[in-house]
């Protein structure tokens, strides 16, 4: 996602006001106010009418349940043990695109050596990991797509622990519902256990065989092949495994949470 | 089949009609918006013309568009096949016919004596669109599930051809929505038979 799809334009004219009736409303919301700043428009004020703010409501809540329902759709067709395709490593896009809900000059710099990735929810043994800890264990690579949801697509190489293997390890209730994420970007997100003991689901720690660089997410970002780009969060420091809804940063402004293929 | 001689268009055709005309447009004009967010053909759709205001929007209201046309265009191809309407409306398609009455119809002279009999351009031009509309579902359940379904993936050209196809197949659609919609400005005996069904 990069900031210019933000924007929340008048789409149907005489939606202004339950649209800025809607906005206000959301002002309270402290992961909304970003996006606000650049939507509140003048165009948006000129547009007022007498469009009842019930009806916006109402649809968006309506789509918000399709929405949920599409997940659950996307839940049954996901097939724990279909395979993404893979590529040649001379199908690669160089350079990878960088993408996030910032720009790259506010690329957060994270210090390896004192990073750790801490645990909680539902598993045996939440002790924290160092960057040394995982780099120990068994790695494996993938040459994969990645899909963003604004429609484009690009090949890459990450390299890192399955992370089947690693929820095994820490005795993760492998029956739960969610495993979730805090990023050291202060992004969030959560996915579906399937998704998560996908084999394809690593813990990447490198990029190109090189350690992950910043853009990419240094130290560890969750590579999923089977989710759409916003669905892999970088910079990860917390894991948690759930049984209660966690959403995310873009699943709980509108965005489809299982965002998988 | 029909009871009534009188009848133009059965119930059916004519609710399965307006209910995928709701969906067309909520998917096309969302469909634009979602486009926008990457604008890969060089150009941008005007915004004031796109559904859902921002990407997540758009895609709110693509993904459940897509439930209407996906069940009502079922519904209508089943109806239409095992009534026998589908053959006895669309085939045969005659080369020789479509390039007379072609010509006839960029003349202003096609006639439209009874709206019951479809000439052949109309039944090529209906065939495109049920064609066109698999192919758009198809390809959309591609960018959509592309794991889940490799077979359809690679027969449409990968993640990536899939996606032009899906855009090409928008403008199919929309051309043919805009023929559509002139002959029936044309034609304007075509719309009442489409609501009151004679």
């Amino acid at each position: 996602m990069t900031k210019r799809f933000l924007q929340r334009d008048i789409v149907i004219p005489g939606e202004g006001a339950a649209m800025l009736a809607d906005a206000i409303e959301r002002i309270a919301q402290p992961s909304r106010r970003d996006f606000l700043k650049r939507s509140l428009t003048l165009g948006g004020l000129t547009l007022l009418t007498g469009c009842a703010t019930d009806d916006q409501d109402s649809i968006e809540a309506a789509l918000m349940r399709i929405s949920r329902f599409n997940d659950r759709v996307q839940g049954w067709l996901f097939d724990p043990t279909r395979l993404a395709p893979t590529y040649p490593e001379s199908m690669m896009t160089d350079p990878f695109p960088f993408n996030a809900y910032y720009s790259e000059d506010e690329v957060r710099d994270i210090d390896g050596d004192a990073w750790r990735l801490e645990l909680s929810g539902l598993m045996a043994d939440r002790r924290p990991w160092s960057l040394a800890q995982l780099r120990a264990l068994p790695q494996q690579s993938q040459v994969t797509r990645h899909i963003c949801v604004e429609g484009w697509s690009a090949i890459g190489k990450w390299g890192g622990v399955q992370f089947s293997h690693f929820l095994r390890l820490v005795g993760a209730d492998l029956s739960a519902k969610y495993v979730g994420f805090k990023c050291g970007d202060d992004y969030f997100t959560s996915i579906d256990m399937a998704t998560a003991l996908h084999p394809q689901t690593i813990m990447a720690l490198t990029y190109n065989d090189q350690p992950l660089p910043p853009r990419y997410g240094f130290p560890m970002k969750l590579r999923m092949p089977t989710k759409l780009g916003y669905k892999n969060p970088k910079h990860i420091h917390a894991i948690f495994v759930t049984n209660t809804y966690p959403g995310g940063y873009w699943e709980d402004q509108g965005y489809n949470w299982f965002g998988g293929s | 089949m029909p009871a009534n001689e009188r009848t133009i268009h059965p119930a059916w055709l004519r609710i399965t009609h307006w209910l995928n005309a709701i969906a067309v447009v909520l998917l096309v004009t969302s469909g634009w918006r979602i486009y926008n967010a990457t604008e890969f053909m060089g150009f941008g759709i005007p915004r004031s013309i796109t559904l859902g205001g921002w990407l997540a929007g758009a895609l709110q209201w693509h993904f459940a568009a897509m439930w209407l046309l996906f069940a009502n265009g079922i519904l209508y191809l089943l109806i239409n096949a095992f009534t026998g309407r589908l053959k006895r409306q669309f085939f045969p398609i005659r080369p020789r016919e479509l390039v007379s009455e072609l010509g006839a119809a960029l003349r202003g002279k096609l006639a439209h004596d009874d709206l019951r009999h479809y000439n052949s351009v109309q039944k090529l031009a209906y065939v495109f669109v049920m064609f066109d509309s698999v192919v758009l579902v198809l390809s959309g359940l591609v960018l959509w599930k592309s794991v889940q379904f490799p077979l359809l993936r690679e027969l449409l050209g990968g993640y990536e051809g899939a996606r032009r196809i899906h855009f090409f197949a928008m403008a199919g659609l929309c051309a043919f929505f805009v023929v559509h919609v002139v002959m029936v400005v044309l034609v304007p005996r075509t719309l009442i038979a489409m609501l009151r069904g004679r």
